[in-house]
């Protein structure tokens, strides 16, 4: 199962940063973020795959597909970067990736050792709103506040002039 | 023992006025100017006779010589302990009776300059450079110290330069204080290098040490040798050739015709009686080093200007300009005295060469600055310097017609007058050296008889051309100088100059060598017969003769074609192989290393322009790029 | 903890994921492109979080809250983004990433 999800994952993604049509890189985009919930879903991280496939899947995609077709042609081809681009950046991502990965195989990561918890929806929403030392209430009304201010500037950015009469 | 620092006074007052005029000189009307300046001098004369007077006769002798006194000395630079620049005043038999020469002459140029440059535009500034050529010439040979010495020899160029440049609005004049500074300034580098040569060998830059008989100069010989002649001899052949450009031997004489651009009163200070005798000057005060240590450097010193009085007096024979007449006349007489110091010996009778080099010095001083003046007076009437448009002025110019001729008939050799006296004792001199030498200058003798009466009669006599308007006598104060310089030139003669300016300051008794004498009066007397013959009355015989000998007399009519040579090998060789390439390197190797850094810093700010380049993928890549390198770094390369 | 698949196996998926996108950010040239591989990095840094949260603290949810958080943010940056484009397209009349470079030398 997992190597289903996390095959469709990379071929989708590699196919969204290459794809020629704009559209299809939307959809490609759609299907990778629905592997991604899949993978939470595997993970019993229940609350959170459904979040993903709300938010993620269901509300920027969706953004994003309306704004290709507010600002370019259906069946337009992209242009691609040249070939000095392409390689440069290549390059630069496959030593990255190198790096990070023998970074990875080299370290030992040692597990906690207390007892696990359940991963339910009382268990999250409890600790969304304490206030203790376990507590996320001070992050939530952030983000909370952050995306009030994001609304407001989306749509003041993104207004038409308003004409002086 | 006689307090002289007032001789401090005489070269010192001709700077303040100079300093004086330069600066505040267009405020003052001309003439207060010209006072102001002729009254400086007047000063500084009557100090100089004062002290001549003192010197000569009241100063006990030590050991029979007059000694070498140092009226007045200041440390300027101690470069070691025992090489030291002072700045002062010697006092010496030759230093005393240049004082007379030059404050005499001075004076009477510039109470005649009162007169010959009224009107001009630039009086006071003709006054002002008058009065630093007189501090320049007067510290030359006041000098107590080589360097010194060189100072004001450079000065002396600088106030020539200034003088003969005058009328800087005529490209001629300026064309020849070129000429004249570069070819002296190119003279002066052999002094330079002779001087630093003498100072290393002996370590000192005094006169009085330097010429000191048993000094350091004359019993160090036994030395270091180059090519065959010792060291002391190359330096002062060295120092030599920088006299040679002051005095205006051959092939450094090039400047001296030019130089009669220059307002006649210019000509005869500078020309005649003072800056181009600064050559002569400098070989007899370091006569001593000459005589007894340098022997083959004073043959080069006779040979030069042997070569140069016969060259000079061949020209002189075919110019019609009467100032480049004139000029070629000095640059023979100078030819003389070099002549007369390189065959002397020192002490005593050996050194009668010296004695009669200082008193046709002094004599020339007269007769040359009279026949300049004189020839300053015919141009004013004329206004013209060219000998065809004269003639018959012996009606219309009458004391300037009986001074001139005095003066012609001094330099011809005729006794009493006192040309006959110094070219004698010269001559005799020569005789007793070497008889070559004798009778070349036999020869120059009997040419410059000719030639001078040549110019008398062309000026004087001959057919009356017929004049714009009728030419006039000078004023008052110009013919005071010529009257008193006349005088002058009668009864110098008479001064016994072998008790007062000898090679060893000793006395000697002279007397007439009737054998030398009596040919050297007839040879004098020929050369005015054939003048007279030629141009007294008006006939073409001079022209049959000419055009006899078409050859030589069309080379030295172009003067033997030295100019032509000079620009040649400056411009053919000198620009062309040396300059040209030096100035292509300059141009494309020095400059394009400094343009070549320059380029480079461009090209690097160009190709670094690119990071702000504006593109949002291009700062994401260099972002990514450090970020990995930087985790590279720190995750391995840091232990 | 999932039976017989090691954490750095999910470690890999994220970077390769992560790589990917920033390879699109760094080679497209269609702004609204470039924004789909910033929401590909995003998601992989997800699945970091909650794999370390799963494999190595179990005990409490801190990776988990991250990851909302993060969601969150993301939704925020793409809404503000869009705007952005969208005034962007207005003023130059295309999205190419090429031709928004005013602020230049």
């Amino acid at each position: 199962m997992f190597y289903l999800l996390s095959g469709m994952i990379l071929i989708f993604s590699v196919m969204t940063v290459t794809s020629r049509r704009i559209l299809r890189s939307a959809v490609y985009l759609l299907f990778v973020l629905v592997a991604t919930s899949g993978i939470y879903f595997m993970m019993n991280y229940n609350f959170l795959a459904a979040v993903q496939l709300t938010v993620y899947a269901g509300g920027i995609v969706v953004l994003i597909i309306f704004s290709i077709l507010l600002t370019s042609h259906i069946s337009e081809r992209a242009k691609m970067a040249g070939i000095k681009q392409s390689l440069l950046s290549a390059l630069a991502v496959v030593a990255g990736a190198m790096l990070t990965l023998i970074v990875i195989f080299r370290y030992s990561f040692v597990r906690s050792s207390q007892q696990a918890i359940a991963y339910d929806v009382k268990t999250i929403g409890r600790h969304l709103v304490s206030y203790g030392s376990d507590g996320y209430a001070l992050p939530f009304e952030v983000v909370s506040i952050l995306l009030l201010a994001a609304m407001i500037g989306a749509i003041v950015v993104a207004r038409k002039e308003s004409k002086i009469k | 023992m006689m307090n002289y620092s007032y001789t401090l006074l005489i070269p010192l007052l001709p700077l303040i006025i100079f300093f004086f005029l330069g600066l505040a000189g267009h405020k003052l009307k001309p003439m207060a100017a010209g006072i102001i300046g002729t009254l400086g001098l007047g000063v500084g004369a009557i100090l100089s006779y004062y002290t001549a007077f003192l010197y000569f006769f009241t100063t006990a002798r030590v050991g029979g010589a007059l000694p070498a006194i140092e009226a007045f000395k200041v440390v300027w630079l101690h470069l070691t302990d025992k090489l030291v620049i002072n700045l002062g005043i010697l006092l010496d038999p030759i230093s005393v009776m240049m004082l007379v020469v030059i404050t005499t002459v001075s004076l009477m140029v510039h109470i005649y300059s009162l007169g010959y440059m009224k009107g001009e535009k630039g009086f006071q500034r003709f006054y002002a450079f008058l009065s630093l050529f007189s501090f320049s010439m007067l510290g030359l040979v006041l000098a107590s110290n080589i360097f010194q010495m060189y100072i004001c020899w450079e000065l002396v160029g600088v106030s020539s330069f200034l003088l003969i440049g005058f009328y800087y609005e005529k490209p001629s004049a300026v064309a020849a204080c070129k000429k004249a500074f570069i070819v002296t300034r190119f003279a002066d580098l052999g002094f330079l290098i002779g001087i630093l040569i003498l100072s290393f060998i002996t370590g000192t830059f005094d006169f009085v040490t330097l010429t000191n008989p048993t000094g350091p100069a004359i019993t160090h010989v036994g030395g270091i040798t180059f090519m065959g002649l010792s060291v002391i001899t190359w330096s002062l052949i060295l120092v030599f050739i920088g006299g040679a450009g002051k005095s205006a031997m051959f092939p450094l004489h090039i400047w001296l015709p030019d130089a009669m651009e220059g307002p006649t009163p210019v000509s005869a200070l500078i020309h005649a009686a003072t800056m181009v005798v600064a050559g002569v000057y400098l070989v007899a005060r370091l006569f001593p080093i000459y005589a007894l240590a340098a022997v083959p450097g004073l043959e080069v010193v006779a040979w030069v200007g042997a070569f140069t009085s016969l060259f000079a007096a061949v020209i002189a024979c075919t110019q019609t300009d009467i100032k480049r007449v004139l000029a070629y006349s000095t640059m023979s007489q100078i030819g003389y005295m070099m002549l007369a110091l390189g065959v002397s010996g020192y002490g005593g009778h050996e050194g009668l060469g010296f004695m009669a080099s200082m008193f046709h010095l002094f004599t020339h001083a007269m007769f040359k600055a009279l026949l300049f003046l004189g020839a300053g007076a015919i141009i004013h009437a004329v206004h013209s310097n060219y000998m065809t448009d004269m003639g018959g002025l012996r009606k219309y110019l009458p004391i300037t017609h009986i001074t001139f001729l005095i003066a012609c008939l001094t330099i011809a050799g005729i006794p009493p007058f006192s040309g006959f006296f110094s070219k004698d004792e010269i001559l005799v001199a020569a005789f007793e050296h070497n008889k070559i030498l004798f009778f070349i200058e036999y020869f120059v003798a009997g040419l410059t008889a000719f030639y001078m009466f040549r110019l008398y009669f062309n000026v004087f006599w001959g057919k009356e051309t017929q004049y714009h308007h009728t030419p006039h006598e000078s004023p008052a104060t110009m013919t005071i100088p010529l009257m008193f310089l006349a005088a002058a030139s009668i009864f110098a003669g008479f001064i016994p100059f072998s008790e007062l300016v000898t090679s060893d300051s000793k006395v000697f008794e002279t007397h007439t060598e009737w054998i030398v004498a009596i040919p050297s009066v007839l040879i004098g007397i020929v050369g005015i017969g054939i003048a007279t013959l030629l141009y007294r009355k008006e006939n073409n015989l001079s022209d049959r003769i000419a055009s006899g000998i078409k050859g030589l007399y069309t080379a030295a009519y172009h003067k033997f074609y030295m100019d032509e040579v000079y620009l040649f090998v400056t411009k053919r060789i000198i620009f062309n192989c040396i300059s040209k390439p030096v100035a292509w390197f300059d141009r494309h190797v020095v400059d394009a290393t400094m343009n070549g850094v320059a380029w480079s810093v461009n090209v690097v700010s160009e190709k670094s322009k690119g990071f702000q380049s504006g593109q949002l993928q291009d700062y994401a890549y260099w972002f990514i790029s450090g970020a990995i390198v930087l985790v590279l770094l720190f995750v391995y390369l840091v232990h | 903890m999932i039976q017989g698949i090691p954490l750095q196996y999910f470690l890999v998926i994220s970077t390769l994921m992560f790589f990917i996108g920033i390879y699109g950010f760094l080679t497209r040239k269609n702004m609204i492109t470039i924004l789909m591989s910033i929401e590909l990095i995003l998601n992989s840094v997800n699945i970091n979080f909650v794999a370390f949260n799963k494999y190595l603290y179990p005990d409490r949810l801190q990776g988990l809250f991250f990851t909302l958080i993060v969601i969150a943010v993301a939704a925020a940056e793409a809404a503000v983004a869009i705007a952005i484009i969208i005034n962007i397209y207005r003023n130059f009349k295309s999205i190419e990433v090429d031709n928004v470079n005013e602020m230049k030398y």
